[in-house]
């Protein structure tokens, strides 16, 4: 009764005629990736050797200076410092940031009480707002997370909210055709039809995260990682304060690159394969 | 739409044979659109009837409130003489967008609907198996909908709806997303099936000979608001095969018959 399979074998297209963006595309994304890093600090080592400004050190130093203040133990007692709200605060995001979306997407309570302060609080500038969060919570933990959660959590939030409210309607329609619960579209349909974009709001999240704890060390009190980088500054020992700021980016770098492995493991898992 | 309950009169059919009634089905949506208006049909037990007529009259409305999925403003869909009020394990559907999650391999979503009603993995995998099998997916079960052809997809729609084991298949314009060539074939693979399957079919098309080539009754809507215009049986024998029945004389004049009542109603 099959007689349809022919004209659909996906490798029969990619072979014969393959041009050069096939061919290139072959190479390990590794290679890319290492290419592009090389090509970078190539780049800014040869910036900071011209140099362009006596504040840029070339790359060389400021890997000697990573190397430094991780063997001093400086840069580990900073992350000390540096590590706990952030990760406070983005587990409170990762908990709160789906929970609200997914609310949101499934009621119009919900939504109508939680998306006026998510946009106010995306789109509010992070600068302004610190002064307000110390004089309410002081200089501790607490204003800290605070940044974090403000920074990450309406990324999540909205996302989650839109993969939830733009489920197909015609899968829910065949839910219902055949039976099934509202729990059963809730959890069999639309979380999978959403997972795509909530994964992708916790990315966006995560990244608003670090920028929110960096901008927090900076502004309320220079602490842990902060600490390190306006000191090095006031002491014109540029190339520690740039080891300092390479760390948290290779951190974030690691972190998302990190989640996105927990994604694909999972989607594996769950059987659920590409979600194109 | 009078006149067909008075031939209905005429030719009274045992309550029995029929499977489904739609009894003065009217539908207004929310603006003041009447979509469909005092529309009684009845269908009997195990032939396939489509539903045609142009965009707009409201055939894919009534179908899925006979499915269920749509409320009607008046009137009532009986099953097997029983009112129904939602959805029911009687009736199954196969969805014009196939309506297949595209995370989900082709032998999830044909299992789909069994899944939703708790029967247990292997069971319903095994049930999924055998129709996958029968509407000629074998070898697919474990491939995603995006790596199926459109015509690969609605079997999958098909077969999920087959494996609840529903007295009543409700189709809506199933293969007009699919290339000529393959509806054809899709055509005579659903005659072919539903010889073995005993079935009754409510099928919405808005192709006249798809309608009269599939159909032991053509029910026929014109828009504005829908109404039932006229009933045909076309009544040629299938058994001669597929090509002989596209040339024979009475399904020709089928054909014809239905393109000048509707020629009247398109302006």
């Amino acid at each position: 009764m099959s007689a349809e399979t022919l004209s659909h074998d996906p490798s029969a297209s990619s072979e014969p005629g393959m041009g050069l963006k096939d061919r290139v595309g072959d190479l390990p994304p590794i290679v890319w990736k290492l290419l592009s890093f090389a090509l970078f600090f190539g780049l800014w080592e040869l910036a900071g050797r011209i140099p362009i400004s006596l504040a840029f050190p070339p790359f060389g130093d400021v890997v000697v200076a990573l190397f430094g203040l991780i063997s001093s133990g400086e840069l580990i007692a900073a992350y000390g410092r540096t590590l706990p709200p952030l990760l406070i605060g983005l587990s409170i995001t990762s908990v709160f940031g789906v929970g609200f979306g997914v609310a949101m997407g499934l009621s119009r309570t919900s939504e109508w009480a939680l998306f006026p302060p998510m946009i106010i609080l995306q789109t509010a500038p992070m600068a302004a707002i610190i002064p307000l969060i110390t004089y309410a919570y002081g200089i501790g933990l607490t204003a800290k997370v605070i940044a974090v959660v403000i920074l990450s959590l309406p990324m999540v939030t909205l996302n989650s909210y839109n993969g939830i409210r733009y489920t197909s309607d015609s899968l829910l329609e065949m839910t219902r055709s055949f039976m099934g619960t509202r729990r059963q579209q809730v959890v069999k349909i639309m979380l999978p039809h959403a997972s795509g974009m909530i994964f992708a709001g916790l990315r966006l999240g995560i990244s608003g995260g670090f920028i929110g704890i960096v901008l927090a060390e900076l502004l309320i009190t220079p602490t842990g990682i902060g600490d390190i980088i306006s000191y090095y500054r006031s002491v014109a020992r540029y190339a520690e304060m740039f080891a300092a700021i390479f760390s948290i980016i290779a951190l974030a770098t690691l972190v998302l690159t990190g989640l996105q492995v927990v994604e694909r493991r999972i989607f594996k898992a769950l059987g659920q394969g590409s979600l194109r | 739409m009078t006149s067909v309950t008075a031939i209905r009169m005429a030719e009274p059919v045992e309550v029995a044979d029929i499977i489904v009634k739609a009894v003065d089905i009217s539908k207004r949506y929310g603006d003041g659109t009447q979509a469909l208006s005092d529309v009684t049909i009845e269908f009997r037990r195990g032939e396939l009837t489509t539903l045609l007529g142009p965009s707009g009259c409201g055939k894919t409305t009534l179908l899925k409130i006979i499915a269920g999925l749509l409320p009607a403003s008046g009137g009532e869909v009986r099953v097997d003489n029983r009112t129904v009020y939602g959805p029911g394990p009687e009736r199954a559907f196969v969805f014009q967008d196939f309506a297949l999650m595209p995370w989900a391999s082709v032998l999830r979503n044909v299992a789909f609907g069994l899944e939703l009603r708790g029967t247990p993995k292997a069971e319903r995998e095994d049930i999924a198996r055998r129709y996958i099998k029968s509407v000629g997916l074998a070898g697919a079960e474990h491939k995603f909908p995006s790596e199926l052809s459109g015509g690969m997809r609605q079997r999958a729609g098909l077969a999920r709806a087959l494996t609840v084991n529903a007295d009543v298949l409700l189709m809506d314009e199933p293969f007009s997303a699919i290339d000529e060539q393959m509806r054809r074939k899709l055509q005579e693979d659903l005659l072919e099936l539903l010889r073995e399957e005993q079935k009754s079919v409510i099928f919405v098309t808005h192709s006249i000979e798809e309608a009269v080539y599939l159909s032991d009754q053509v029910v026929l809507l014109t828009r504005n608001p829908g109404r039932v215009v006229k009933s045909i049986r076309p009544g040629f024998d299938r058994g001669a095969g597929p090509e002989a029945v596209r040339r024979d004389q009475r399904y020709l004049d089928a054909v014809d018959d239905i393109w000048s009542q509707l020629k009247q109603y398109l302006s």
